[in-house]
């Protein structure tokens, strides 16, 4: 069974602004990442996911029942974090989360038992008793992933988890959000607008852009073929350029930068022999992180009108 | 000598939870507790406690006062129902300061969308707040008779008999307590939902309660023989007494009602009615 279903699913406001268009795909359990720009459609997904909003056309199925009839069964197993903050600042942590885990269905003792687990698994045990209001950014974005996860749910939507996180703490959201996934046994939907961020940690991949299903397929598939390592010399890019294509590598420039195809780790010691051989100095070789940019730029010619 | 290590720190790791899932009736019911207690500043800081503690504070001193007054005296000055009615205004300022909490925060800090994300409708997350406001003012009202019902059945002349007369007092005191709560709670809650700022939601409920009464009274003091009766019904706390009037025989009027008594009550049911379907309505509005 897959855990989110959609047959031409769309979704209007007013009538006016399409959010969603002609949305069909079929995610099944691990961790999913949900890719797109801002304003592609990923929360709209989410609210409709979630039975928040009603579909204005087409189907969605989410653990096998419709969010719009079933609404308050989808959303007993399925645990949700919202993107921007959304946590009462004169409540303590602990109290907080055992709270939402009564309201979610959980008995008192257990959501005790439950909510103190929880914070212990995202990394805040020594700090639940403090109020939320001193909490950092990244100490609120824990506690939101705990009050999503306090009620062990079959499925796990994020909007934008690392949200706000410097790079450290970003790291430390996406390893958590990996074992969520693989040790924990819950499946993931992580929504993000960098995809050079949760590729690493996703076992499938769901593009949306303008609305419209961009691509929907494993990680490998999508992203295997597109390798590249960016080059950065001082001066005489183009000699390297030149140098490289005569080798048969594909080099494109961008920029002040080369972007180089890599087929194999053979590349990087070709790249540093022409450097060095043209007696150039060497700024940057680095593997290129994908953007959700490249996924648009890839499109195979015919459907390059789907989004247009 | 060195014993071995025996004490042994195991990761469980992560336990699936395989206890009851309790339905939308017990979500309802953790968010009507959770909410009732916040109402009071309870589980949250010290001075989100102050002010309703000083108000039940105050009215159960007063009350204090009045059994004090009441058995000293020849004759009985207030009865329950009195205390109800006269309390009214400390129970709008009380509106004024906990409506905007029970709401107006939930919509401010987004955390709507969370109970939202659960198992509970967006008409039970309406329902249960107003139903949790309306509680806690009935608290208010409640404490300050059952002091009252305390002092005076303990000084009763009559024996068992003047005990159950101050126990059928106390019933009609709770009684109205109910009513005074369900229009203050249906007239306060739907006001608090329009904004997530505490400031604006407070400042909309005083000005609700507090400058119609003035208008009110001057109907009140300068209508004709008509319009003087119905007078009461532009201020929430004169309707109330002039429903009090009319269902206990309260002899304290702040309204005159004349033989318009039973369309105080009516206008106080239809209002209650309007201010939670209109709780409703904002409730199937507001963005998640």
């Amino acid at each position: 069974m897959p855990l989110i279903e959609t047959i031409a699913l769309q979704k209007r406001y007013d009538n006016k602004v399409t959010a969603l268009a002609d949305l069909t795909f079929a995610i099944e359990a691990g961790v999913v990442g949900l890719v797109g720009v801002n304003g592609a459609g990923k929360s709209t997904l989410i609210k409709l996911a979630l039975g928040l909003l009603e579909p204005t056309g087409g189907q969605i199925r989410v653990l096998g029942l419709d969010p719009v009839v079933d609404g308050d069964r989808v959303r007993a197993r399925v645990g949700y974090m919202p993107e921007h903050d959304c946590l009462p600042p004169d409540m303590i942590a602990a109290e907080f989360v055992t709270h939402m885990a009564r309201v979610s269905g959980l008995p008192k003792a257990m959501a005790r038992e439950r909510a103190s687990e929880t914070l212990r698994h995202v990394g805040l045990y020594e700090e639940r008793y403090r109020r939320i209001g001193g909490y950092s950014t990244g100490m609120k974005q824990r506690v939101k992933l705990a009050q999503a996860l306090v009620h062990d749910p079959e499925l796990l939507l994020l909007d934008e988890p690392t949200n706000g996180l410097d790079p450290a703490g970003r790291r430390a959201m996406l390893d958590l959000v990996h074992r969520i996934g693989t040790d924990f046994g819950i499946s993931v939907v992580v929504c993000s607008h960098l995809l050079g961020e949760i590729e690493r940690i996703c076992t499938s991949l769901v593009a949306i852009d303008a609305g419209r299903l961009l691509r929907s397929a494993t990680l490998d598939s999508m992203t295997q073929a597109r390798d590249l390592l960016m080059v950065e010399v001082d001066e005489n890019a183009e000699a390297l350029t030149a140098a490289l294509a005569q080798q048969g590598l594909e080099v494109r420039q961008d920029k002040r930068a080369l972007l180089v195809r890599m087929d194999d780790e053979d590349v990087y010691d070709r790249i540093r022999d022409t450097v060095a051989d043209l007696d150039l100095s060497l700024h940057r070789l680095e593997r290129q992180r994908h953007q959700v940019a490249d996924l648009f730029r890839d499109l195979p010619e015919g459907a390059e009108n789907v989004h247009a | 000598m060195s014993t071995p290590n025996t004490g042994v720190i195991h990761d469980i790791g992560y336990q699936h939870y395989e206890g009851p899932r309790l339905g939308r009736g017990y979500s309802m019911r953790s968010l009507y507790l959770h909410s009732v207690r916040s109402a009071y500043g309870l589980g949250r800081s010290a001075w989100a406690k102050l002010l309703p503690f000083a108000l039940l504070g105050f009215a159960s001193m007063a009350s204090l006062v009045l059994v004090v007054v009441n058995t000293q005296l020849p004759t009985q000055v207030i009865d329950y129902v009195g205390i109800v009615s006269t309390f009214t205004y400390a129970a709008t300022v009380f509106v004024a300061v906990v409506a905007p909490e029970l709401v107006s925060v939930d919509l401010r800090s987004n955390l709507l969308q969370l109970y939202l994300s659960r198992p509970l409708r967006r008409r039970d997350y309406a329902l249960t707040k107003l139903a949790a406001l309306a509680s806690a003012v009935f608290v208010l009202y409640a404490i300050p008779l059952l002091i009252m019902f305390l002092g005076m059945a303990f000084n009763t002349d009559t024996g068992i008999g003047g005990v159950f007369d101050e126990v059928g007092g106390l019933a009609e005191g709770l009684l109205a307590a109910v009513i005074h709560a369900a229009l203050l709670a249906a007239l306060g809650l739907p006001l608090a939902s329009l904004t997530g700022r505490r400031v604006f939601a407070s400042g909309m409920i005083i000005a609700l309660f507090l400058l119609s009464a003035p208008v009110s009274a001057a109907v009140m003091a300068f209508g004709g023989d008509t319009l003087q009766n119905l007078g009461g019904l532009l201020n929430p706390a004169s309707m109330l007494n002039g429903v009090d009037q009319w269902l206990f025989g309260l002899n304290i009027n702040l309204a005159f009602t004349g033989d318009f008594g039973p369309l105080y009550a009516l206008v106080t049911a239809a209002l209650i009615a309007v201010g939670t379907l209109l709780t409703i309505v904002r409730y199937k509005k507001v963005k998640s």
